[in-house]
């Protein structure tokens, strides 16, 4: 990088204040394949990197989220930094992808202000991992043989008006009966795991052309589970995974993760 | 767009990450000089995305459906 041009500083995320974890972190290339260092502030630090200003300001990043390669690269970029910490630091707090600070100073006031706040949730999320499970419907268990069908030899003549409306509401009324019954499921699958778990979070279901996946994302759920109960949950996701498809259904599980899903929820009041 | 596929050395599939990165982690406000990430402008950028990822692989999946 140009040393005379302007930089920003991109941050990944808030740690309690350790030599070991700012150590950790200054392998690690972040995003614009930056480097990242630790800015204190009292007993918090904050993990950031510079990235040039001129691709980093509001307006250039409210295009670049739209443009899928960089928002990839970025992605990318920002999971390692917070993977590479996570793996070094009892709790990391991830920030929102895109929080830049014009400068260190910046960052430290934020961490000043905010000290209370950001301390209370990395004791909340201390010993804690995120868990992904999604649940895909793939329709195969939508009951069969409810609708009588006519054999393809009949004349069709013999199908009155009234006969093909009623067939189509049998069709519908089995359509919606399926999809209630794949629900249902779906729910006593996140109620079993919801008992394993300190936390849950619903995302929507994923767009399965953003996915690729097979079927209807009918569950895509995060669960933030203690470490020593992690073997615990991932065993009960696995059984309820083999039992799944008895029921038509598909069951995903990613992570750990870092506790992305949880750092917000309420550990950042909108207003300051 | 083979770049978007989850193959397992890339780490997690790009649309977990998103759902992640875009909809968690502390949206800091307040004495930050820019803020980019708050929840109307990354539903609007969703939107956009996965539009953006229709345009290229609507054709083959509608042929398939």
């Amino acid at each position: 990088m140009n040393p005379t041009q302007a930089r920003y500083l991109y941050a990944y995320a808030v740690v309690r204040a350790s030599d070991a974890v700012a150590g950790a972190l200054e392998t690690v290339t972040g995003v614009a394949d930056g480097p990242v260092r630790a800015v204190r502030h009292g007993d918090l630090m904050v993990l950031a990197g510079p990235v040039p200003a001129t691709d980093h300001g509001e307006r250039q990043l409210a295009e670049h989220l739209e443009d899928l390669d960089w928002l990839e690269r970025t992605a990318r970029a920002h999971q390692r930094v917070i993977g590479a910490a996570a793996a070094v630091a009892p709790s990391v707090l991830p920030l929102r992808l895109a929080t830049v600070f014009h400068d260190e100073e910046g960052a430290r006031a934020m961490l000043g202000a905010r000290h209370d706040t950001l301390l209370a949730a990395l004791d909340r999320l201390d010993g804690r991992t995120e868990w992904g499970v999604k649940i895909y419907a793939l329709g195969t268990a939508r009951p069969a043989g409810t609708v009588a069908v006519p054999p393809p030899d009949a004349p069709r003549a013999a199908v009155s008006g009234r006969d093909y409306l009623r067939r189509r509401a049998a069709e519908r009324h089995a359509a919606q009966e399926g999809v209630r019954r794949e629900d249902e499921a779906a729910r006593g699958i996140h109620t079993t795991l919801t008992a394993l778990a300190q936390e849950t979070r619903l995302h929507p279901p994923q767009n399965p052309r953003l996915s690729g996946q097979a079927g209807r994302n009918v569950l895509n759920a995060a669960y933030l589970v203690r470490r020593e109960d992690g073997p615990r949950f991932t065993s009960a996701v696995a059984q309820l995974a083999e039992r799944a498809p008895r029921d038509g259904m598909r069951v995903d599980l990613t992570g750990p993760w870092a506790p992305y899903s949880f750092a917000g929820t309420d550990a950042s009041p909108e207003s300051p | 767009m083979t770049g978007h596929a989850p193959p397992a050395e890339r780490g997690p599939a790009l649309v977990d990450l998103l759902d992640r990165l875009l909809a968690g982690g502390v949206v800091i406000a307040g004495d930050l000089t820019l803020r980019i990430a708050d929840v109307d402008l990354v539903r609007i950028d969703l939107h956009a995305l996965i539009c953006s990822v229709d345009a290229l692989v609507a054709a083959p999946l509608e042929a398939g459906s």
